[in-house]
């Protein structure tokens, strides 16, 4: 076992595993890895697993078995987990449709930033994110990290409503709001596509571990995806 | 007679149960929760005292996890379009058939055309409708529980209105029976919970720990599905924040202003704050039944411990018996 991993109680009949106290790519591709494998292996009392930045929560059926044998059977399962940094998870394209009307931020972060609007939309685009943890809302991906240039504190007063789609900045962490609700992160512009859909198969287009790279598109383009502009930002 | 119940195509009005005439407070349909979801964010939702669920299911002689009502605080009225058996039990709410005081913790036979009414409660704060057979749900990621911060589960994501109708199947074979007053629940005001020390628990100082067990906190004004935020003494952790984790039921979360908060069923699965430790879900059950200004003081216990204590509740559902009624 890799000396970092740590395994300790949670609840009842959940433990956590540790991989680290730093998010790395190393970390993060090893808690995807790592979630796949508990998957498969334990399946026979397995509740369900919560993968986050550098931990895991695995939930147990207490009447199955108890958190000795689990943590045991953890620590066999990710003794040797081999991991290949460069080939983990999908690499996805999310269109966005960056502009003064779609991203009401961005004059904020140019001013914070003194980076003209233009360049903040470049840098947004340059880099593949990791998708670090999924939650908040259900499709809500933490997605890092952020190029420290652009890097934008939260909203003192968070909105009562951030529309659908808006694609937002809070420090080092970007991500797409999947359905309108309150939020305090800075919103530079919208996504067509849904990031979760409960008809849908794949309910997201996304999950922990994956790759994701932003690329602007049009007015029209966003429009002919199906997005939807007017929203008020509150 | 009815037809269609297992029609999913056109109307929703072809499909027979009980029409809600009043929704109550906050009435949900439950089961036993949504599991294999978190990693999309969704949380498990289900019945917050499970103990009340299952005893409402086993009196209609259920599977324990299908389909049934939560009701929150009362008010909720149904009329019955179809002939079966029901059970409420849990909170004490004044239970009513056409105007007559009826008995929670039991079975009753009704008709097509009864009412059944829920008042206030008078102790506790959650009850359970059940159905024999359970309520048809279509499951939304599995279960029908209704997580309505997500959307998610119920008839459409949302908590009852007036005119939703509760689909069931029409049934008169089942045997009417009670739980004896004596195995019945009692829900005080005061209670104490039993917490597994866990996650950042070393992040607070053995001054900080034995302020938290040798406190007495109360409910505070917000207490919901969600989490139940208590007051009293302090607690400060070492430490702010931690990277965002997987949150399990019963967390105790500290937040920067030092007062509990416990996490309940329909809690969001990871967070940033630093957590004490978990209580048992025998005792988030008991809190669920908790309302403002409810005492609460908390005891360490061990996991093996944890363990036992749920196995041996199970063992007492198990062997304890129902009583006919008819």
């Amino acid at each position: 076992m890799s000396p970092e991993i740590n395994i300790e109680i949670a609840g009842e009949n959940s433990l956590i595993i540790y991989f680290s106290e730093k998010i790395s790519e190393e970390v993060t591709a090893k808690v995807h890895r790592a979630q796949l494998l508990i998957k498969q292996e334990m399946s026979n009392w397995l509740i369900d697993v919560i993968p986050s930045y550098t931990s895991i929560l695995v939930v147990f059926n207490l009447l199955e078995t108890d958190h000795h044998l689990v943590a045991n059977k953890l620590r066999m399962l990710l003794k040797n987990i081999a991991i290949n940094i460069d080939n983990q998870g999908q690499l996805i394209e999310l269109p966005v449709y960056y502009a003064l009307e779609s991203g009401p931020d961005l004059t904020v972060i140019a001013k914070h930033t003194n980076l003209p609007i233009e360049k903040i939309i470049s840098i947004h685009q340059q880099q593949e994110y990791r998708v670090y943890a999924i939650g908040f809302a259900p499709g809500f991906a933490y997605l890092g990290e952020v190029d420290e240039r652009i890097a934008m504190p939260r909203l003192n007063t968070p909105r009562m409503k951030v529309p659908k789609g808006a694609v937002a900045i809070a420090d080092r962490q970007t991500a797409i709001y999947p359905s309108t609700s309150p939020g305090g992160w800075n919103i530079i512009g919208l996504c067509p596509v849904e990031m979760f859909n409960a008809n849908n198969n794949p309910n997201m287009p996304v999950q922990v571990g994956d790759r994701v790279k932003f690329k602007a598109i049009s007015r029209d383009e966003f429009s002919s995806l199906g997005g939807v502009l007017g929203t008020t930002y509150d | 007679m009815i037809s269609n119940i297992n029609s999913s195509l056109g109307k929703s009005n072809i499909r027979l149960g009980f029409i809600v005439k009043r929704s109550g407070v906050l009435s949900l349909i439950q089961d036993e929760g949504r599991f294999g979801a978190f990693h999309m964010g969704l949380t498990n939702g289900g019945p917050i005292d499970k103990q009340a669920f299952h005893w409402a299911n086993r009196l209609c002689s259920n599977n324990l996890n299908v389909s049934a009502i939560e009701v929150s605080v009362g008010g909720f009225a149904v009329i019955a379009q179809v002939d079966t058996v029901i059970a409420v039990t849990g909170a004490k709410m004044p239970l009513t058939i056409n105007g007559q005081i009826k008995e929670l913790w039991r079975s009753y036979k009704v008709q097509a055309g009864d009412l059944i009414e829920l008042g206030h409660t008078n102790e506790g704060v959650r009850s359970y409708f059940a159905v024999d057979g359970g309520f048809d749900i279509t499951p939304s990621f599995g279960s029908s529980s209704t997580v309505c911060r997500e959307g998610i589960g119920g008839l459409k994501g949302t908590k009852l209105s007036v005119n939703d109708i509760l689909p069931c199947e029409t049934t008169t074979h089942a045997r009417l029976v009670k739980l004896s007053e004596q195995d019945q629940p009692k829900y005080c005001n005061e209670l104490r919970l039993r917490i597994i020390p866990s996650y950042q628990h070393q992040h607070f100082s053995s001054f900080q720990q034995k302020l938290f067990y040798s406190s007495e906190y109360k409910v505070g004004k917000s207490y919901d599905r969600m989490g139940y935020r208590l007051e009293g003494p302090k607690i400060i952790c070492d430490i702010d924040g931690i990277l965002s984790e997987g949150i399990c039921s019963g967390a105790v979360q500290l937040p920067k202003d030092g007062q509990p908060i416990v996490l309940m069923n329909d809690r969001q699965t990871i967070g940033g704050y630093p957590k004490i430790g978990s209580v048992i879900s025998l005792d988030t059950a008991k809190l669920g039944q908790l309302a403002q200004g409810g005492k609460i003081r908390f005891e360490a216990i061990s996991m093996e411990k944890a363990r036992k204590l749920i196995i041996n509740d199970l063992n007492l559902f198990n062997q304890t018996d129902v009583l006919f009624c008819d």
